[in-house]
């Protein structure tokens, strides 16, 4: 009886709450536009509205909406400076894992094509590439992803806005759509999801106006041609190895080390195996200056940091991946009163995902401490509505998150870096089994294996607890996902061991690993 | 646990002890030097008329024994619990002789009236080797090279019985000449036909006209596997494991006939022997099946294109032979008898078999062949084959270039001279039954790898249980760890506690007891250390240490007098002056 009478009680607290959302509203709008003189606004309240439609946002709204929720989701792409835009999604499903990952693939096919004629394939030569039908390929399965999420949103009845939004105080934020209109819109709970961008070296002449970043890249019409590619994180040396291996001159510059943040030994191998896959490396240098030829040519000036000196070169693209800023300054985020990170702009959370407001949360890459990862925001989203909705308060576990870098020859990792396991357990409590291997399917074609390298990073004291795994190596994702559940689970060394290989695969390797690198003894593996 | 030795004792359950694994692994040395260092070890309680029973067979052949009364030391229960792992035998009497588990009282007697035990007792030094393999495929070879690295003496006998077809290959076994290797490649060129029509739509544009060539693609393969054969004599020679391309066969409990190409015929003996014969394709056993039909045995090296295919089974090897045969653009045909892929996932196995058919396979359901013809000779030639429903009278015929059987594989034990020294098979599989420590009836003789009965049929899984067993029969540890407590003379006079100063080092039983660890627990450790250290750089040995003469007195002079083993579980407490 009671809960019927709650039951009934429902739609009129939902009511006067609205009310109160309402009145509040109004006040800030008018603080935020003046005296409300805009065009008609609109105003609408949600039990949740969610900033930023991309993985991990939509992720959290549609759960929300699940659970019965009153659910809206803001969501604007700013072109980039080059004029590229893109549908709902995000980075992942639009500039970033999807297209990436399919140009990886084009990539690894050219190679196949090679390898084919020695298992008695005869291609007939020339062989060429076409980016137009490539990226037009690419670009309409990304297509065909937007109007999917569209779909998904509406199936599940969560309000979809196409608005740049702002917060005009901690309920309320106000968007504002491509033709100028303003839509106000209020929520018990705020998310905000908005991702990150590309990051422009503003200070280098013609950067801005020339450059183009993992923005623009996957939607170009016209091949890239000869590419800079500028910066050594994995979006640097992801695009410059698919680039590389569909045929382009491409050449990477890097002002220190590649992957930080990564096991160094496993990321010098990945550059290792790319430098002889034939993309160039310019290591210790820094762009200057980016001018126009009247060529139509890009011509870089650079430094040399080990000479001193200066030195240009000519392209055809120059490429910036050397790092991503959150999208939060748009966002008024002091009007809602919730704090950012001087330093790179991130928002600040708790393990609840709540940022200095308790009712906004932040999610995904624009919350500060997380991995920059699609699973990780979606599942945090989820958890979040979740935990929001009373479903279950189970809290997002970010340790042990497993991630692949889609190079020519990918690396998959999980758990610790070796450096990592030494920092935190000191060396002497740090066993590293190691082994290079030859994939089966190198051996006919005479394929180079040497950066096939597998690591794995346990604590000394038996049962060898495994602390990361480093797999470099074809399918590195396919093959890790699995041991990241062995990690989560608490494997052993010892139970590695014992279990059986699968065979003939490169995973197998895995369970055969035996050398310690403490026994000084040759990793390479040779033969079954 | 207070309860006196004896009846509750021997009650409690092994299961229930809460020894550590570090002490377990201990015990299980201490075990094994007790095993490999006496002639004749048994196990027993003082008080088991059956124990009594075994020690008075031993007395009255004149032989001289060592016993471990379980009741009567300390960790008795312990050490029934590592023994049960060591033999798979839970009870007591527990015999060893010369290395070879012979069982309780009951199976002594039997190997006394058989014969055997005789075998054993006199067989000590006098045979060639402490291990002979029969048979070079993975679990063979790496139950070998593991029994190498603990010292023994070990040979391999590898012969490869050329198939109907004339089809035969190098050491490795099936996995490598005929199995995982050369399929998972063949897959791959299929998986490459495939990534070829792909690439077109990732922007790759060349002349469309792409063909096979089966003879480039096996050419590669069989090259690749002529480079593992190589590879693999060279790692038994580098093991110091005697290699010989010649098929065995037991005339006796311990010896062994090796009949090599040109039929000479050469004897050897051992004290222990591993079957690892593997399996063989069967075959139909109907008109014209070993005449014209090949089996997994001979395609891969198949010289030629094998045109339309007809594969009759659906076994993995069956399917997955069916698949890259088609991706290869081949006209292909699947005869399945009942179901696809026995023993899997039902579920699953039916996905992979409508995921077969929308590639181009043709199924044909409940038929099984009853006549093969050869209607033209050729590289293929041309094939009549004639099936018949399982179900029904209805027969059916089709033509093809050639017939691959994929019906199921035999065990290689029917003609190796088992029944001579009493290894029983499965008479309907062929298989060997074995224990758990893939013993077989006989006690000297082991099995592993596909002929074992009931166990998986899979390369990594006889690899790891040869490598397992061959620890299990030879070894434990490779190391041999000397230790004492020592009372410095400066603490005697000052009354301080005489059992803390602790000196241990660490040696390679297989490389001349070389010392490969030395820790030292007692004042001035890192002047005493120091010198050892250059020492080892120098390859110190055990021998040196006790060539040397002490300096006294000193703490650093008790390394040169060590002498007991941790394995031997000898106390090294300080009792006095």
């Amino acid at each position: 009886m009671a809960a019927m009478a709650a039951a009934l009680r429902g739609p009129v607290a939902r009511f006067r709450s609205r009310t109160r959302a309402w009145t509040r509203g109004t006040r800030g709008a008018a603080n935020a536009v003046g005296a409300g003189q805009q065009q008609q606004q609109q105003q609408q309240s949600f039990d949740l509205l969610v900033i930023g439609g991309g993985s991990g946002g939509l992720a959290c709204a549609k759960e929300a909406a699940q659970l019965g929720k009153k659910v809206a989701v803001a969501d604007y792409v700013e072109p980039s400076p080059r004029g590229t835009r893109w549908g709902l999604g995000g980075t992942c499903v639009n500039v970033g894992c999807i297209p990436k990952k399919l140009m990886h693939q084009a990539a690894l096919l050219g190679g196949m094509i090679k390898d084919a004629h020695h298992y008695g394939w005869e291609v007939t030569l020339p062989i060429q590439h076409s980016w137009k039908k490539m990226a037009e390929a690419v670009q309409n399965h990304v297509k065909s992803l937007n109007w999917g999420h569209r779909v998904q949103l509406q199936d599940r009845k969560v309000k979809y806005f196409n608005i740049k939004a702002s917060f005009v105080n901690e309920h309320m934020v106000q968007g504002v759509d491509k033709g100028g209109k303003v839509t106000l819109l209020s929520a018990d709970h705020i998310v905000i999801a908005t991702g990150g961008r590309p990051r422009y070296p503003t200070q280098i002449k013609g950067a801005m106006e020339y450059g183009v970043t993992s923005d623009d890249i996957f939607w170009l019409k016209e091949s890239p041609g000869k590419t800079l590619v500028v910066g050594a994180s994995y979006v640097a040396l992801e695009c410059a190895g698919f680039l590389t291996g569909i045929g382009l001159d491409t050449t990477v510059m890097m002002r220190s080390i590649p992957l930080r943040g990564f096991d160094q030994q496993m990321s010098s191998l990945v550059t290792e195996h790319m430098e002889s896959h034939g993309t160039r490396f310019l290591k210790g240098c820094v762009p200057s200056l980016i001018q126009k030829l009247p060529t139509g040519q890009l011509q870089v000036t650079w430094e040399d940091h080990a000479s001193g000196k200066e030195d240009t070169g000519t392209f055809d693209t120059v490429l910036w991946a050397i790092g991503r800023v959150p999208e939060t300054r748009n966002l008024n985020l002091e009007k809602a009163g919730v704090n950012v990170n001087p330093e790179n702009q991130k928002i600040v959370v708790d393990a609840q995902e709540a940022t200095s407001v308790p009712h906004i949360f932040a999610i995904g890459d624009v919350a500060e401490g997380r991995p920059e990862l699609t699973p990780t925001a979606i599942k945090a989203g989820k958890l979040l509505a979740q935990r929001l909705f009373g479903k279950s308060s189970a809290l997002m576990d970010y340790s042990n998150v497993p991630t692949t870098v889609f190079t020519p020859l990918e690396y998959g990792c999980v758990g610790l870096s070796e450096e990592e396991a030494v920092a935190l357990h000191g060396q002497e409590h740090v066993e590293v089994y190691h082994a290079y291997y030859k994939p089966l399917e190198f051996t006919v074609t005479d394929r180079d294996a040497s950066q096939c390298y597998i690591k794995m990073v346990c604590l000394r004291e038996p049962p060898q607890l495994v602390l990361g795994l480093h797999f470099l190596g074809p399918n590195a994702g396919e093959v890790t996902q699995g041991f990241a559940l062995g990690i989560k689970c608490g494997a052993s060394y010892a139970q590695v061991m014992q279990t059986v290989g699968i065979h003939p695969t490169c995973s197998e390797e895995v369970v055969k690993l035996h050398i310690s690198k403490r026994s000084g003894l040759e990793p390479t593996v040779t033969g079954c | 646990m207070s309860s006196p030795p004896g009846r509750r004792a021997r009650l409690s359950s092994p299961g229930t002890s809460r020894l550590s694994s570090e002490a377990r692994e201990e015990l299980r040395r201490r075990l094994k030097d007790l095993i490999e260092g006496n002639r004749v070890m048994i196990f027993s309680k003082s008080y088991c008329p059956h124990s009594a029973k075994v020690k008075e067979l031993f007395s009255s052949l004149g032989v001289e024994y060592y016993i471990l009364e379980l009741d009567q030391v300390d960790d008795g229960i312990n050490v029934q619990e590592v023994l049960t792992e060591i033999s798979n035998q839970k009870t007591v009497p527990n015999i060893f002789v010369n290395k070879v588990h012979v069982g309780g009282c009951d199976r002594t007697f039997q190997a006394h009236r058989s014969g055997l035990l005789q075998k054993l007792l006199h067989e000590d030094s006098a045979n060639d080797y402490d291990l002979i393999v029969i048979g070079g495929g993975s679990g063979g070879l790496s139950c070998a090279k593991e029994a190498a690295k603990f010292g023994k003496k070990v040979m391999v006998l590898d012969f490869v019985v050329p198939s109907p077809q004339g089809s035969s290959w190098g050491l490795g076994g099936t996995c490598v000449n005929v199995g995982c290797i050369p399929k998972k490649l063949m897959h791959q060129a299929a998986l490459l036909g495939q990534a070829l029509q792909d690439s077109r739509k990732y922007g790759w544009e060349y002349n469309k006209q792409v063909k096979h060539n089966w003879e480039t693609m096996t050419e590669a393969i069989q090259n690749h596997i002529s480079s593992l054969n190589w590879s693999y004599r060279l790692k038994l020679r580098e093991k110091g494991v005697a290699y010989i391309n010649a098929y065995g066969e037991f005339v006796e409990p311990s010896k062994i006939k090796a009949t090599n190409k040109k039929g000479q015929e050469t004897f050897y003996t051992a004290s222990t022997f591993v079957i690892a014969t593997g399996e063989r394709p069967r075959y139909l056993g109907i008109q014209g099946d070993k005449e014209y039909c090949i089996t997994s045995d001979d395609l891969f090296s198949l010289p030629h294109c094998p045109g339309r295919t007809l594969v009759v089974g659906a076994s993995y090897v069956g399917l997955e032979c069916a698949g890259f045969l088609a991706g290869l653009g081949l006209d292909v045909t699947v005869m399945v008898r009942s179901v696809l892929l026995r023993g899997f996932d039902q579920e699953m196995a039916e996905k992979v078999g409508s995921y077969l058919e929308k590639e181009g396979i043709k199924f044909q359901r409940k038929f099984t062949p009853v006549l093969i013809q050869q209607m033209e000779r050729g590289s293929p030639g041309v094939l009549r084959v004639v099936a018949k429903s399982t179900e029904g009278p209805e027969t059916i015929e089709g033509v093809y270039n050639t017939v691959l059987l994929a019906v199921g594989r035999e065990s290689c034990t029917r003609k190796i001279g088992l029944e001579k020294i009493g290894v029983k098979i499965n008479e309907k599989s062929g298989k060997i039954p074995v224990n758990d420590m893939e013993q077989t009836n006989v006690p000297h003789v082991y099995a592993v790898g596909d002929i074992l009965e009931g166990k998986p049929e899979l390369t990594p899984v006889a690899i790891q249980a040869g490598k397992l067993l061959a620890r299990r029969l030879f070894g434990g540890s490779l190391e041999k760890v000397y230790h004492n407590l020592f009372w410095p003379l400066e603490w005697t006079v000052t009354g301080r506690d005489n059992n803390t100063c602790y000196a241990k080092i660490i040696c390679n039983k297989f490389d001349n007891e070389r010392v490969v660890g030395f820790h030292l627990l007692g004042p001035n450790a890192g002047e005493i250390t120091q010198g050892f250290a250059v020492a080892m750089k120098c390859g110190l040995t055990k021998q040196l240490l006790n060539d040397t003469i002490g300096i006294h007195p000193t703490c650093s002079e008790v390394f040169t007098t060590l002498e007991i083993t941790k394995s031997s579980g000898l106390d090294i407490t300080q009792k006095g002056c």
